[in-house]
Order: structure tokens, then C-alpha cells, then sequence
């Protein structure tokens, strides 16, 4: 192997200290001129209950890595206090701009009226320096959820807490004690020069990238033919398959609950007790993988939302998500809750134990794996109209095998019926019967539904690729997760212990593509960023089928503000409930949403630094009054 | 300074001053587009999205003994300007012990007008060697398949000379940080050139492998092996005045990013 994980000698100590952060990592309070380390960054995250609260946004020093840089924070704290409201309660947020730039706060999957959502130029004029901002609204929901800022890079700076609402009615399920498990991402680099490092080396923190070595190992594995073939295929579409992450491992420190690796957030449990785990992906840039060796996991609710209880070892969270699961710890003294980056280059972990200081092992991380042209949603090589060589498809051939679990998931699964996303609604049923595998990905394969794109994507120099063979792939544990050994959520396993609460089928379906050019770090719908869009128009009361297809490489978690996501499964049906639906590269989900909620909201990539780039769009949802006009007039033409 | 290189220079910053001008239209022109996204009543998203960014990479710095002088060369690219629209400075040359041999300056702007193609337009000087000649330039630069990446650039003299320069190169990772880069550079000349001692057709070809050593991704030092040839009636010149036409050297140097 080569030192992709291990420490250069050059970088030694740095790397040590930057993956694992130091001990007593945290913000550092001022005393008398000299800045001194606050312990208490290493107490529970500071929590506030109550209908009234008064917030203060403000910056102080931090170090997780034996540096001090500036971060953004709520009183005083980072992560920002955790939050502890009521369903049914109408709760005032009194927040206070203590920084010298404009800021905001945006509660992040809430329901409420668009002028107290948070968002600077889309919903309210955002909170200038010195000033403060009133939010106040009904609670209407219960669960996990959290919040952060919506200006500028002060998310990436620590402006996140987490934020649960109790319910009015028992929950489905009983627990003896619970933690919140807030995930994010720490960089001692300033926000900015980070986006502009990503806009003109978008490879710089990628050391993963195949080498020569790696090809003489997969020759030996697979064949030089094969590996030549495989190598070629990603050269002609000018990629890397080893792009998984923008920033990654090696570009930041990880956190749970504000503490570094080396800090070791721990929460405490007594034997036989059953815990709730309230696991919050409050990272800018990163996706994780979770585990608790030794745990079996009992997934209750996903972005607040109550899922049918399904049983798993692993799960991928994605930006912006959140998951609550069960765990009975029992036989151990402590469990490692390990959160691993999707580029496998660092890590989060803290510590389940039944006393302060008893740690278990920590594992390793996992290979680190690399995308295959099924990944990115290519059936026949190439994907790159424009590169591939014509007439020179050869499917059983370039097509990339997927890894055995991933087949046997598949044949696990009920049959995939008829693509919902495909145009054709989901009502119908499927023309072809399903074969007990991917029948969606032969079809596709075959040609049966050639994907069509946005007229704005051909000849923009804002568009490096095209997914030719998109399909939901719901059932797919993803890159890196298929053939781990554990038992991996699936967003097929996240089914709502609810019916549709609308229960209407969609009546119109808006499709959308995300895009983006790895190479030039621009990013998009349609291949039109934001500055260059117009509002996506929504009746009042509608319900709608949104479908996106993702056209890049990399996954996005993509999050409607004010609106559910009600996510689809593969035969068009609702499945669950999400505020935020994650995009791995070449898929095509939909989900409904009911255009309830009046007024202009943000709909955007929730990874920072792609949504400043302009992968955003505003949803307009027309009022009461216009929609009843623009029937009129329907009616009258 | 001689009243030539001074008239050269004039105009090279004349084209400059021209070049930053139809950039900033471009962003005026971006700007003014960006308003049909914002809620009626709100000031516009305060979103960067595309904001001023700039690079320098230093490709090339590196040294080599000959015949008791040594040589210095260079090969560098600065750019300023937004994701599809720049402004780009590229300066190549060499030095022996302490006289410029060879040296030339391109501004150009770059636009982009495909995927995986920039074009560029502006100017290049070359102060050595001989009298100072200014062309203009036009080409492309971009990512061709297989991920070489590739700049081809014609050029017309202001005194009708015509030339044409194709650049490539390419990265091979032997370890992540270990990384060989295979680079080949084709110049042809339309016609002879006397002080550069160059005839017409393919004068100069340079392939050269260097293996560098990513510290950062900022400082890398390499050893390189660079082989240049000279062809037809640029080789006869190089005869004729009792020099090779091959030349092959071993070079040490740091190639900077940032």
C-alpha cells in the first residue's frame, strides 16, 4: 500500500494532530487579555428550554488543532446550545447580532411561515451587525432537527445546534435516556480561501486518487486487460473515481458534539438501559458512516420523521440529515461510536460508556473505495456524449459489476417496479415484469427510458457530465458501504409508520438536475447557478412530484425549506418523510411535496460550499389569492 | 532600453488594459443578470457564488549545470478572474549564468467556451533572444480525454512572422504524493527567424519527465530529465554554427501552487 492514511514523515505531527484534534479542543473564553482554554468546551453541550430565548451570535477563538482560528458562535458555544422545545407551543427566539457582518438563523426542517425561516434575500432581510431579530411561530411538529446559520460561511464556523421539539402524543417507542450526536466539520483555514482553494484546485485535499501501484494490485486482482480498460474509461470522461469528497480528511478535524477524536465526547449509559442515540449531520461538506461496534442499532425516526423500527450496524448520514436510533448497551463498560468521512480520511468519534474515561477500542478506517461507472449512472461506457466512442457499446463488457452484497440485496428486495421519476407517474403499473434484480438499471441499460436533460446543460462549460442510465438505486447502501460485512441502512429500509398525510397523487412532476464541473468547482440545477434562475413557481395548496436526477459525480443532500419532502419509492409511492434527500451520483429520485406553506423558499444542495456556489434555487409558492386568480383565468381562457 | 522594445512594451500593456476591460464588461454584464432570482422587495441573496479568485503555479523552476554555467529555467502561470473568464499571464525562459538567454511574457484572455475548453486571446513578447518581437496570440487550453491537459497557441508577429506552440502534459501517481509528469512541447515557425536561429516548419521539440515530490501541494521539488531536439532548418542552423541538435539534460527544481 502507499501512505494514503498512514502519516508522511513530513507531515508528522500535523496529521496526527489534525485528524485527531487535541485533547481539550474547543472555543477559548478571553480572560484578562490572554486567551485561556475553556474546559467547559468539554461539558454536555449547554441546553435552553423554554417558549422565550435569547440567542447571541458572536465570535470567539477555538483551537481543535493546538491552533487558534475564529469561530462563529451562540452563547459563547459551539456547537450552539441545544434547544429543547414543545409541539403546540408558539416559541420566540430572540437573536442578537454580536458580529461585525449580518447574520442569520435558519431552523432547519421546521415548518413555519416563510418570513421566520431565516434565509438572507430569500425570506427576511437577514439580522445586521448590532442588531437583533425576533423569530416567533407554532410549533407544529415533534422529533430531531437542527439549526444554523444561512449567511455566508458562518455555518462552516460553528454556527449549528441541535434543536428537539417533544411531542404532544406519546411517541411509538420508550427509552430509559437519551443523547444528542451532533457530527460536524472543523477547519482552522478561513471559510473563503477555502472556496476559492476548491474554485482553482478543486483536487487539492484528494490524496486518494489511484496511483501505479494500485494499478499493478488491480491488475494482479481483475486483469491487466480489464484494469487497463476501467482505468481508460475514466480518462475519456476526464474523472476521477476517487472523488468522494471536496474537502475530506484531510482538510478537516471532525467532530462530535464539538469535541475532537482525541477529546473524546463520551455520553453515559447504566447497564441494561435502553438509550436513544439523536444523530445530527450538522457537518457543512461531509457525509459519515456510523457505526457503534458491538451495537445493534434500531432506527425509530429519520429527519425527525417516525420510520417503521429497522434493525442495522451501520448508516450513512448525509449533510444536513438526521436519524434517532435505540441502542441497549449491555455486557460492556464502553462502545466507540465511530463516524467515519465517505473518503474514509477522518473521523468523528466519541464514546457510549458506563463511566467518564472508559474507552473502547477504535477501529480503523475502512479502505478507502473508489466510484464504478454503475455509480455514476452509466450503463454503457463513456457517459461523455461527446467522448464516447460511437458505435462502440459493448455492455457486458463495460459494465461495471456491482459488488456481490449489493445483488444480494437486490434479490432481497420485492421487485422494483416501473421508475416513478421516468415521466410516467408511479400509478401505473410496470409494463415489463420486474426480474427479481435491478429491473430499472436493465431497462435502462437497454435503453428503454433514455434519460433526457435540460436543453441548459448541452454546450455549458458549467456541465462536465451527464448520468445516462439514472435510477434510484433507494436499495443501494452506496460507495464504500456494499459489501462491509454489517447491515447498512438503505434509504428502501426508511418507511414511515405513517400513511401519506396528503394522500393525493401528485398532479404535475418538475424535474431537476443537479450538475456541476468538478474541474472548474461550479455548481448548479440545470446548469443554471443561481444568480443566472428564476424562482420555481408552486400553486398554493399543489401537490407536486419533484424529480431530480443527479448529473455529477458527487452526492448532494438536497433540502426544500418550509415543505416536506415526502420521499418516493421506486414504483412512485410515498415512502417517507425527509426534510433533506440525499443525491448519490447517477441517481434519479423523486419526492411529493405539498405546497402548503405560502411564500419564497430556499431549495438548495445542503453542502456549503456547493450551494454558495450556486446549486440553490428559490421555490415560490403563490397565495391563497393569486392561486384562486390564476384559476380564473385558467378557467376563463 | 531601445526605442523597439519600448514600442513593444507599450503595446503589450495597451492590450492588457483592453483585456482587463472586456473582463470586467463580462462581470458587469453577469451581475446585472443576477436579479431575476430574488423575491420582489429583498435585497439579492447574498450568494459569492463565482467570486475574484487568482493562481499562480510555478510549473517549472529549475536548474542545470552546462559546460560550467549554470542555467536557470522557468515556465509559469498566473491567472486572476472568475470560474469562465480570466485574465492569464504566462512567462517561460532561461537564464545562464546570469544573462537572460531566452524570456517572453503572454497576457491573455481566457474564456470558457466548451466542457473541457478554455480559448484564449492576447498578446506575448519575447525580450530574448535577439531584437524584442511582440505577436498575438490565439489558442485553446483545456482537459483533453484521458485527462492530458493541453494548450495550443498560434501566433502572428508585428512584423508578419507567424508560429504555433502545442504544449501537454500529464500526471502519473506513484504514490499520492510521488507523481510523475511526462510533458512534451512542439514550437513551429512559419518562416525563418534569423535572431532566433530558427527556419520553418517544426523547429524545437521538448519531452521531458519530471518526478516530484508533494510535500504540500504548495512546494513540491523534482528531479527531471529534459530532452530537447531541434528539427530541419533549425537543426542546420544549430550545425552550422557548431552547435547539437539534440540536447539532453538532468535538471533539479520546485514547482510551486498556490
Amino acid at each position: 500500500m502507499n501512505d494514503r492514511n498512514e502519516i508522511t514523515l513530513c507531515e508528522w505531527p500535523t496529521r496526527r494532530r489534525f485528524l485527531q484534534g487535541v485533547a481539550a479542543g474547543g472555543v477559548l473564553a478571553a480572560f484578562g487579555g490572554g486567551a485561556r482554554r475553556a474546559t467547559a468546551a468539554l461539558a454536555p453541550p449547554s441546553a435552553l428550554a423554554g417558549n422565550e430565548l435569547e440567542l447571541v451570535i458572536g465570535e470567539t477563538e477555538a483551537s481543535f488543532t493546538g491552533r487558534a482560528s475564529l469561530a462563529t458562535v451562540v452563547n459563547g458555544s459551539l456547537p450552539a446550545p441545544l434547544l429543547h422545545w414543545r409541539e403546540g407551543d408558539t416559541v420566540t427566539l430572540h437573536v442578537r447580532n454580536a458580529l461585525d457582518v449580518d447574520t442569520s438563523i435558519h431552523w432547519h426542517g421546521i415548518l413555519l411561515p416563510f418570513d421566520m425561516d431565516g434565509v438572507p434575500g430569500v425570506s427576511f432581510h437577514g439580522i445586521p451587525p448590532g442588531e437583533a431579530f425576533t423569530y416567533r411561530f407554532v410549533v407544529r411538529q415533534s422529533g430531531t432537527y437542527w439549526y444554523h446559520a444561512h449567511s455566508g460561511f458562518q455555518e462552516q464556523q460553528g454556527l449549528y445546534g441541535p434543536l428537539i421539539i417533544q411531542p404532544r402524543d406519546p411517541e411509538p417507542f420508550s427509552y430509559d435516556r437519551e443523547h444528542v450526536i451532533l457530527l460536524s466539520d472543523w477547519t482552522d483555514r478561513d471559510p473563503l480561501d477555502l472556496y476559492r482553494l476548491l474554485k482553482r484546485q478543486p483536487g487539492y485535499f484528494n490524496y486518494n486518487d489511484r496511483t501505479l501501484g494500485d494499478f499493478v494490485r488491480d491488475s494482479k486482482r481483475e486483469g491487466f486487460k480489464s484494469t487497463l480498460r476501467e482505468r481508460l474509461e475514466w480518462g475519456r470522461m476526464r474523472m476521477k473515481p476517487s472523488d468522494l469528497a471536496d474537502v475530506g480528511g484531510h482538510g478537516y478535524t471532525y467532530l462530535m458534539n464539538g469535541v475532537t477524536p482525541a477529546g473524546n465526547w463520551t455520553g453515559l449509559f447504566a447497564q441494561g438501559e435502553r438509550v436513544r442515540l439523536r444523530f445530527i449531520n450538522g457537518s457543512a461538506m461531509s457525509i459519515f458512516d456510523v457505526r457503534i461496534p458491538g451495537l445493534e442499532m434500531t432506527v425509530v425516526a429519520a429527519d425527525g420523521q417516525y420510520v417503521v423500527p429497522v434493525a442495522v450496524e451501520e448508516f450513512r448520514l448525509s449533510a444536513a440529515e438526521t436519524l434517532d436510533v435505540l441502542v441497549e448497551p449491555r455486557g460492556e463498560e464502553a462502545y466507540t461510536v465511530f463516524a467515519q468521512s465517505m473518503d474514509r480520511a477522518g473521523f468523528a468519534r466519541g464514546t457510549l460508556a458506563v463511566r467518564d474515561g472508559a474507552q473502547a477500542a477504535v477501529p480503523d478506517l475502512d479502505p478507502v473505495a473508489y466510484l464504478s461507472m454503475a455509480d455514476m449512472g452509466h450503463a454503457d461506457h463513456g457517459g461523455d456524449a461527446a467522448a464516447a466512442a460511437p458505435g462502440a457499446v459493448d455492455h457486458s463488457a463495460h459494465q461495471p459489476v456491482p459488488e456481490p452484497a449489493e445483488h444480494a440485496q437486490h434479490a432481497a428486495q420485492p421487485a422494483p417496479a416501473a421508475d416513478p421519476a421516468s415521466g410516467h407517474a408511479g400509478h401505473t403499473a410496470p409494463a415489463t415484469p420486474a426480474a427479481p434484480e435491478t429491473a430499472t438499471e436493465h431497462a435502462h441499460a437497454a435503453g428503454a427510458t433514455p434519460p433526457s436533460h435540460p436543453a441548459s446543460e448541452s454546450g455549458n462549460p458549467g456541465v462536465d457530465m451527464q448520468a445516462t442510465a439514472p435510477s434510484p438505486r433507494l436499495d443501494d447502501p452506496g460507495v464504500g458501504l456494499r459489501d462491509n460485512g454489517r447491515r447498512v441502512l438503505t434509504y428502501a429500509d426508511l418507511k414511515s409508520a405513517f400513511p401519506d398525510p396528503d394522500g393525493r397523487a401528485p398532479e404535475r412532476t418538475i424535474e431537476l438536475h443537479l450538475t456541476g464541473h468538478m474541474e472548474r468547482f461550479v455548481w448548479s440545477f440545470d446548469g443554471i447557478p443561481f444568480s443566472g434562475s428564476e424562482p420555481l413557481e408552486l400553486r398554493y395548496g399543489e401537490r407536486v412530484r419533484i424529480v431530480l436526477v443527479n448529473d455529477t459525480m458527487m452526492e448532494h443532500p438536497i433540502h426544500l425549506h418550509g415543505m416536506w419532502s415526502d420521499l418516493e419509492n421506486e414504483a412512485g409511492e410515498f415512502q417517507v418523510r425527509k426534510h433533506t434527500v440525499s443525491m448519490p451520483p447517477g441517481t434519479k429520485r423523486s419526492f411529493r411535496v405539498t405546497a402548503d406553506a405560502p411564500g419564497p423558499w430556499a431549495f438548495h444542495c445542503h453542502l456549503l460550499y456547493h450551494m454558495e456556489a450556486g446549486m440553490f434555487r428559490v421555490v415560490r409558492v403563490g397565495n391563497r389569492e393569486e392561486t384562486a386568480h390564476e384559476h380564473d383565468a385558467h378557467a376563463r381562457s | 532600453m531601445n526605442t523597439m522594445r519600448m514600442r513593444a512594451l507599450s503595446r503589450t500593456s495597451l492590450r492588457l488594459v483592453a483585456s482587463v476591460g472586456l473582463l470586467a464588461l463580462a462581470r458587469l454584464a453577469d451581475a446585472q443578470a443576477s436579479d431575476g432570482a430574488t423575491p420582489v422587495g429583498l435585497p439579492a441573496h447574498p450568494m459569492l457564488e463565482d467570486p475574484f479568485n487568482r493562481s499562480l503555479l510555478v510549473d517549472e523552476l529549475e536548474t542545470h549545470e552546462d559546460g560550467g554555467d549554470r542555467e536557470l529555467a522557468w515556465d509559469t502561470t498566473f491567472w486572476a478572474g472568475y470560474a469562465f473568464d480570466k485574465l492569464v499571464v504566462r512567462s517561460e525562459g532561461e537564464k545562464r549564468g546570469g544573462t537572460t538567454e531566452e524570456a517572453e511574457l503572454e497576457l491573455l484572455w481566457s474564456h470558457s467556451v466548451a466542457r473541457w475548453w478554455d480559448v484564449v486571446a492576447g498578446a506575448r513578447t519575447d525580450f530574448e533572444p535577439g531584437a524584442t518581437e511582440s505577436w498575438a496570440a490565439f489558442g485553446v487550453r483545456g482537459l483533453a480525454p484521458y485527462r492530458f491537459e493541453l494548450e495550443a497557441t498560434a501566433y502572428l508577429s508585428d512584423g508578419g512572422d507567424s508560429a504555433a506552440r502545442l504544449e501537454g502534459e500529464y500526471e502519473l501517481l506513484i504514490t499520492p504524493r510521488l507523481i510523475l509528469q511526462p510533458q512534451l512541447e512542439l514550437n513551429w515557425y512559419g518562416q525563418s527567424v534569423a535572431s532566433r536561429g530558427v527556419g520553418p516548419g517544426l523547429s524545437t521539440a521538448e519531452a521531458a519527465l519530471r518526478l516530484r515530490y508533494e510535500f504540500r501541494r504548495e512546494v513540491a521539488p523534482y528531479v527531471g530529465l529534459v530532452r530537447e531536439r531541434k528539427f530541419g532548418a533549425t537543426a542546420d542552423r544549430a550545425h552550422a554554427e557548431g552547435e547539437d541538435a539534440d540536447d539532453t539534460r538532468l535538471v533539479a527544481g520546485v514547482r510551486l501552487r498556490f
